[in-house]
């Protein structure tokens, strides 16, 4: 038994196409299916690996995601006014 | 992820929002879900588990692999302001640690809910001693905090 997450209301729910459907930083190029991305900040392309800061801004994103058997779009801006812990793993089915 | 699935709850309880990310598409999330980790955590994974093929948020968060192709095991803590107060990455075959997750996040509410007034020590969990810093306790540390309470 969870308690329904606060997530569910702000997300849109989305339809699903023949492409991966994938996300991005808010502020780069809107996402389109079978498109190439470009990012449009110099920093986000790869010859930056720099850390984020602790104490300074969680940089915003947009993201598809799949949430109790639906198919949403999550922006991180969001959840503002609210704790976030984010988890990246390096992918599913692995075995940690 | 059903380690922190499994601990949904209290992050609840805490007024915390858990997200997940992979490079795996939203498909390969609902297979996952369904096939696996709903064996491991009742009702599956209660958040959302977020897609970022090709890595673009995890480069920016600075934890994506570009030569393996996959994002590694970075965990941001990241308060109502949209402020990232902490993060651990850890390299793929070592899992995290869900209780200092939550240890990390019951601490940071507390110095915002003091509003700055109160720091809290090596080891510091919900009930040990925390310290107002101020020009008295300068040098004074050492009389009010000993070493040993840095240790579970």
């Amino acid at each position: 038994m969870y308690h329904v997450s606060g997530g569910d209301s702000m997300a849109e729910e989305f339809k699903p196409g023949c492409a991966r459907p994938t996300g991005g930083p808010v502020g780069s190029e809107p996402v389109k299916e079978d498109a190439v991305i470009s990012l449009q900040d110099e920093s986000m392309k790869g010859g930056n690996k720099s850390m984020i800061m602790v104490g300074k801004k969680a940089p915003d994103f947009t993201a598809p995601a799949y949430h109790r058997g639906k198919f949403i779009n999550v922006t991180l801006s969001d959840y503002l006014g609210k704790w976030v812990v984010l988890c990246f793993y390096p992918g599913d089915f692995t075995f940690v | 992820m059903s380690a922190v699935a499994d601990r949904y709850s209290e992050f609840q309880d805490l007024g915390v929002e858990v997200l997940s990310m992979s490079v795996d598409s939203v498909f390969v999330h609902k297979m996952w879900d369904e096939h696996e980790l709903s064996k491991m955590v009742k009702g599956g994974i209660p958040f959302p588990m977020m897609s970022d093929g090709g890595g673009k948020v995890g480069t920016v968060y600075g934890i994506y692999d570009e030569d393996a192709g996959v994002e590694t095991r970075g965990r941001f803590i990241i308060d109502p302001d949209g402020n990232v107060q902490g993060y651990e990455v850890l390299t793929p075959p070592v899992g995290r640690n869900v209780n200092e997750s939550i240890r990390q996040v019951q601490a940071f509410q507390h110095v915002r809910n003091s509003k700055g007034s109160e720091a809290l020590p090596s080891g510091w969990k919900p009930g040990k001693l925390t310290l107002k810093p101020g020009p008295d306790l300068v040098g004074k540390v050492w009389e009010v905090w000993k070493t040993d309470m840095a240790r579970d």
